[in-house]
């Protein structure tokens, strides 16, 4: 007879799944009941949401500590503007475009920085987004330092009218922050997020145990950068214009998501959603104070470091062992032993 | 003879990224730690250096009196209050430290400086050159911070080698527990190491800065220059810097020769292709 059963799914997962569901609606039908504020604010937590769940497959489960994931983010904002542009490719075939470009760049990007380990991979990856920049700036298509433009007729395909492409571009922020969100509970799930979580705790013990460590790292590396690039796309086809160095600005796209990740805790899946919440709570509060709210997040992530690394959601999952996306298994009694 | 002058202010050029990457390569040699906030110091010891200019009249080179004990102090609390407690965690808490410190660094020069640029003033120096047979004219000032590289990497020499301190730092970089069983403490070591990379960081953050034009921003690219250097020179290969410098600044002068808008690039170019070639350097020493 059986005694034990192993589960996935808690009572907690599946409350929150519930609320998420319910949540989520509220926040598809945004359009009808918020205004047009209400709409980008949520929007920019959606890709920043995207942005730091994608850091965080990289650095807090395969091990990737990059800092140069703005290069992805640049390379998408740039295939965009330049395919539709230059080439006159529809809207959305070029956004979708960006992921697929940026995959083929970032396996011969890998083989560099592959070769570096630990915090000098981060800075490889660093020096990786500078010859990113550089080279946009230097190639006159690209329309050099002062960058491009999306022109009124390519906004016109989205939608005619301002409201209903607000409302368009709104609901693709939300769905790619799902997307994404999805990928990474489902690639955890798998065998391959198995393999990841071996990595995260240990790589050394899970390469003696026979995962190809080189492999799943290198899988990811790719993943990510075609995510990382699609939501590039995506930021940049709201602000409308793309320079050098907004598109490869280590500030906006990695700085302030490797703290949300590190804040709202490493190595979770709901880790970079709470640190989200925080960074734009405190960069709303502060927002007449320059950029204290970055020496702020700084400080924060500081503190987290040296005395809670596993960040606020893993403190909270610790302490009151829960958790909202099932990822692991645990070992449950069935019912007439206990 | 275009070519050598090109050959020669890049390996002239070299001297600054080498005295860039001394204080890198140091804290990574005996501490095992890659501190991001490299750049953003280096340029935090410009600003205090201004500030100590302003405050007494002094030359920037004169100010180094007061800018190296107080970037040894600050290194000195940093490692002790701070970094000494991620060392012992694996990869990511030193890394993320040191970036937040980075962050605090630059975001705290934009708070109280803004965002204008400045340069020190150093006088006649900065412009007086050398007249060489063939035209090649070589500037007095780049020579001198030449001079200053091997000094320091001199200085360093001995110091590893000929001194009771030297021979701690290396114990501890071969096996910090061994070394710490013999009676070595290591973190006031540490702390002591950081000190001393700070003085180098001082040193060519003026000097830096009486040649070039520094902002808030500033740090983040002398952080990539100096660990370029490191890396082509070879991972804990002191000497090594300063060749990684000096092919680093080659590639860069080669780069300008072509169009001043390459310069950059072409060393970032450079480091990848040493990288893809040569992945542990050109005279690499320690493992990682």
């Amino acid at each position: 007879m059986e005694t034990v059963r192993v589960e996935r799914g808690t009572r907690a997962s599946r409350i929150f799944a519930l609320v998420a569901v319910i949540a989520l609606a509220a926040l598809v039908a945004l359009p009808w009941w918020g205004d047009a504020g209400d709409m980008r604010l949520i929007a920019e937590m959606a890709y920043y949401l995207a942005l730091a769940q994608l850091w965080n497959l990289l650095a807090g489960y395969a091990g990737l500590v990059s800092v140069g994931q703005q290069a992805y983010v640049g390379l998408g904002g740039y295939v965009l503007f330049y395919l539709t542009g230059a080439l006159s490719v529809n809207v959305y075939v070029a956004l979708l475009l960006a992921a697929p470009f940026a995959g083929l760049l970032s396996i011969p990007v890998s083989i560099a920085v592959f070769r570096l380990r630990g915090a000098y991979f981060a800075v490889g990856t660093w020096v990786v987004s500078e010859v990113f920049a550089l080279a946009a700036s230097l190639i006159p298509v690209l329309g050099g330092g002062s960058g491009l433009s999306l022109t009124p007729d390519i906004m016109r395909e989205i939608a005619p009218d301002r409201a209903d492409r607000d409302m368009i571009l709104y609901l693709m922020s939300l769905a790619t922050a799902v997307v994404v969100f999805a990928i990474a509970y489902l690639l955890l799930r798998s065998r391959h997020g198995l393999a990841l979580t071996a990595i995260r705790d240990s790589e050394p013990a899970s390469a003696s145990l026979g995962v190809n460590t080189f492999r799943t790292k290198f899988i990811i590396y790719i993943v990510t950068a075609m995510c990382t690039a699609l939501v590039g796309g995506l930021i940049f086809l709201q602000k409308l214009r793309i320079s050098p160095e907004a598109g490869f600005s280590i500030n906006d796209w990695t700085v302030v998501v490797i703290f949300m990740v590190v804040i709202g805790g490493i190595g979770t899946i709901e880790g970079p959603f709470i640190g989200m919440l925080v960074f734009i709570v405190l960069r709303e509060l502060l927002a007449d104070y320059g950029s204290y709210y970055l020496i702020l997040m700084g400080a924060i992530a500081i503190v987290v470091m040296l005395r809670a690394p596993s960040g606020i959601w893993g403190w909270v999952s610790n302490r009151f062992n829960i958790q909202l996306f099932p990822v692991g298994r645990r070992l449950a009694l069935v019912d007439w032993l206990r | 003879m275009e070519w050598l002058n090109t050959f020669i202010q890049g390996s002239l050029l070299g001297g600054i990224y080498a005295l860039f990457a001394i204080g890198l390569s140091l804290s990574f040699g005996i501490m095992r730690l890659v501190n991001i906030a490299h750049g953003d110091l280096i340029v935090l010891s410009a600003y205090v250096a201004m500030v100590i200019g302003q405050g007494t009249g002094l030359d920037p080179i004169s100010c180094l009196v007061i800018v190296v004990p107080l970037m040894f102090a600050l290194g000195y609390a940093l490692q002790r209050g701070l970094l000494n407690q991620t060392l012992s965690g694996g990869l990511l808490p030193p890394l993320l430290v040191t970036f937040g410190i980075s962050i605090i660094i630059q975001n705290g020069l934009l708070q109280v400086f803004g965002a204008y640029t400045h340069r020190l003033q150093e006088g006649a120096i900065e412009t007086a050159s050398l007249q060489f047979p063939g035209g090649i004219l070589i500037g007095v000032y780049p020579l001198v911070v030449f001079g200053v590289a091997l000094l320091a990497l001199g200085s360093l020499q001995l110091l590893f080698y000929r001194t009771g301190l030297g021979r701690a730092f290396r114990a501890v970089s071969d096996d910090a527990d061994t070394a710490e069983l013999m009676g070595v403490d290591n973190r006031k070591l540490y702390a002591v190491a950081l000190g001393i990379a700070m003085i180098f960081t001082a040193i060519a953050g003026v000097l830096f800065a009486i040649r070039t034009n520094f902002d808030p921003a500033a740090g983040p690219i002398r952080l990539i220059l100096a660990f370029e250097a490191v890396i082509i020179g070879g991972l804990g290969s002191m000497w090594g810097t300063l060749i990684g410098g000096m092919v680093l600044g080659i590639a860069q002068a080669v780069g300008a020769a072509v169009s001043p808008t390459w310069q950059i690039l072409a060393g970032h170019i450079a480091f990848l292709i040493i990288l893809i070639v040569r992945p542990s350097g050109l005279f690499p020493r320690t493992r990682d």
